[in-house]
């Protein structure tokens, strides 16, 4: 799931302020703590609230779409608005904010969250917390389960540094485990310490410094197979 | 791997059987170097302390570059400087950079370093870049220097870098967190460092246990000291540097030092001087004697007026060198 922290209401206001008809749009994927229609209501009010101070009025409506972050979804969704709103705020996570961006291009959408990272509930810790930071080169087969990219301040592959004192990160002020102990304590507790031992060579970024995209392939032929055995 | 030729002073008098002395500059905020080259020729009059640390930006802080000041204290007071370089600040492209641009410069020793998070530093908002960590920056190190190429295997033309580096162990991981410190050095040990360098060690058993244990990789190692001009350094040290705590008899005897010589300086210095000594002397001969280190690193950071009479009754085997 992808995390969320709603940003201060005077940064949306001021996002919005050349507006005075706005569809406010929360998500009901992934992202976390939830931010649904309940959420875009309490958006909307707090917003007509914000510019009645200012002696403005304002025109919203709340809705909330199955999936921000899915083209077909937020398109059938948001279509039947569109006409009477000159400005979306959005309270999915990037993702969604850059899709409804493109799927409703006549108008702007605007973010209300600051998307955080993608992470767990660790209900036990009663946390969100980043297990992954989706690197595009998994490690976690020779760590012991435990990433060093997302776990790690410092994204070692060749930890812990000097800055672990008694298993705990030097940063956050020593509240946080440090994922190279955890690594190492996984990994001895497996007698796999013939992993931890071992070196890895530098990374390659090339994943993570560059756009990614996937090419979903949505064809097939089976010309290539009839060749084949036309061959034989 | 072949071991390495000697290249610096340091690994020359190690390879001669010296038990070496490094001290330790601290270029911050500033644009004037003429403390710095004056802390350094005090190292030299010493004649037993055969090169000088130049820390990169420690606790994070945004200080000047150490290259420019390891060059400057080899050219304008002519000891040889060790070099460190945090992989903190840059990538792999900036680090090769930096490293040829050194050797250019002549400096012969690196002491690689993750480097403290900028999260801890005086500019926290920054982004940290650690590209590569310190590990594999000794990989790139021993290509630099072994292969005459990047990490790529791009080949450096117009001649050769010759330098040695070293690493820094942790000899504060006691207990259950010693053997992922020793196991982490072991890595090191492995893409070719020349020494090992240690942080402060305060107690010496815990020191000779971790030396101990160093030993089996075969690498010199110097043992890091800290001794403090101030009981103001020294309770800063106990409070605020995790993992590290001064001996509660030194912080008192610190601070009575300063107590009793109230307004009178040069006794309340005398008076400071003595308790280090007291303390460190006997820890270094422990050490030269009873362990297997090379040497002692001393940050002693503005306080050379401490080194003869700390390190006075060992032989001055550095003047040769410089
Ligand atoms: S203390 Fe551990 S988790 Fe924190 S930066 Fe160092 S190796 Fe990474």
């Amino acid at each position: 799931m992808i995390i969320t922290q709603q940003k201060d209401i005077n940064e949306i206001y001021e996002m919005i302020k050349p507006y005075s008809k706005i569809l406010i749009a929360g998500c009901d994927g992934c992202n976390q703590p939830p931010r649904s229609i309940n959420e875009a209501k309490v958006l909307g009010q707090l917003l007509e609230l914000k510019a009645k101070t200012e002696g403005k009025a304002l025109i919203w409506k709340a809705i909330t779409i199955l999936r921000q972050c899915d083209d077909r979804i937020a398109a059938t969704t948001v279509r039947p608005f569109l006409d009477d709103y000159e400005a979306i705020v959005s309270l999915a996570c990037g993702l969604g904010v850059v899709m409804m961006n493109k799927i409703a291009d006549k108008i702007l959408t605007y973010p209300a969250q600051n998307s955080m990272f993608g992470g767990v509930q660790n209900a036990s810790e009663n946390d969100f917390i980043q297990y992954c930071e989706t690197c595009g080169d998994c490690l976690l087969g020779v760590t012991g389960g435990v990433c060093p990219i997302a776990g790690c301040a410092k994204h070692l592959n060749n930890g812990p540094c000097g800055g672990t004192v008694d298993g705990l990160c030097e940063v956050g002020g020593y509240t946080r485990p440090c994922a190279w102990i955890e690594i190492y304590k996984r990994l001895k507790k497996f007698d796999r310490l013939d992993l931890f031992t071992k070196y890895r060579p530098a990374r390659d970024y090339r994943s993570a410094t560059s756009p990614s995209f996937i090419v979903i392939n949505k064809t097939y032929t089976n010309e290539e197979e009839k060749k084949k055995e036309e061959k034989k | 791997m072949g071991k390495r030729p000697a290249y610096s002073n340091l690994c020359k008098a190690i390879e001669a059987g010296h038990f070496v002395f490094t001290g330790e500059l601290e270029p911050k905020k500033i644009l004037d170097l003429s403390e710095i080259i004056e802390s350094s020729k005090e190292m030299i009059k010493t004649k037993r302390i055969i090169a000088a640390n130049v820390t990169d930006g420690p606790q994070g802080d945004a200080y000047m570059s150490s290259l420019i000041p390891s060059y400057i204290i080899q050219r304008d007071a002519g000891i040889e400087a060790v070099w460190q370089v945090a992989v903190r600040d840059r990538n792999r492209v900036a680090l090769f950079g930096d490293v040829i641009a050194g050797a250019y410069m002549g400096l012969k020793n690196i002491l690689v370093l993750t480097g403290d998070h900028t999260a801890l530093g005086d500019n926290k908002k920054a982004r940290p870049v650690y590209d590569i960590d310190s590990t594999q920056f000794c990989e790139l190190l021993s290509k630099i220097i072994d292969d005459g190429t990047d990490y790529e295997g791009n080949e450096i033309s117009g001649g050769k870098v010759e330098m040695n580096y070293g690493c820094v162990a942790n000899p504060n991981a006691v207990g259950e967190y010693m053997e992922p410190e020793i196991l982490k050095v072991g890595r090191k040990v492995e893409q070719g460092i020349d020494f090992i360098q240690t942080q402060t060690a305060f107690d010496i058993d815990v020191a000779k246990e971790f030396i101990n244990e160093l030993a089996r990789f075969n690498v010199p190692i110097l043992l890091g000291i800290f001794p403090m001009k101030s009981h103001g350094i020294a309770w800063y040290f106990d409070n605020y540097i995790p993992g590290v705590s001064v001996p509660k008899d030194l912080l008192k005897a610190l601070k009575s030092a300063e107590k009793d010589n109230k307004g009178n300086k040069p006794a309340k210095y005398a008076a400071l001087d003595k308790v280090n000594v007291e303390f460190f002397k006997p820890f270094i001969k422990e050490i030269k004697e009873n362990s297997k280190a090379s040497g002692v690193h001393c940050m002693a950071v503005e306080y050379e007026r401490l080194f003869i009479p700390l390190l006075g009754e060992y032989p001055e085997y550095a003047k040769g060198f410089y």
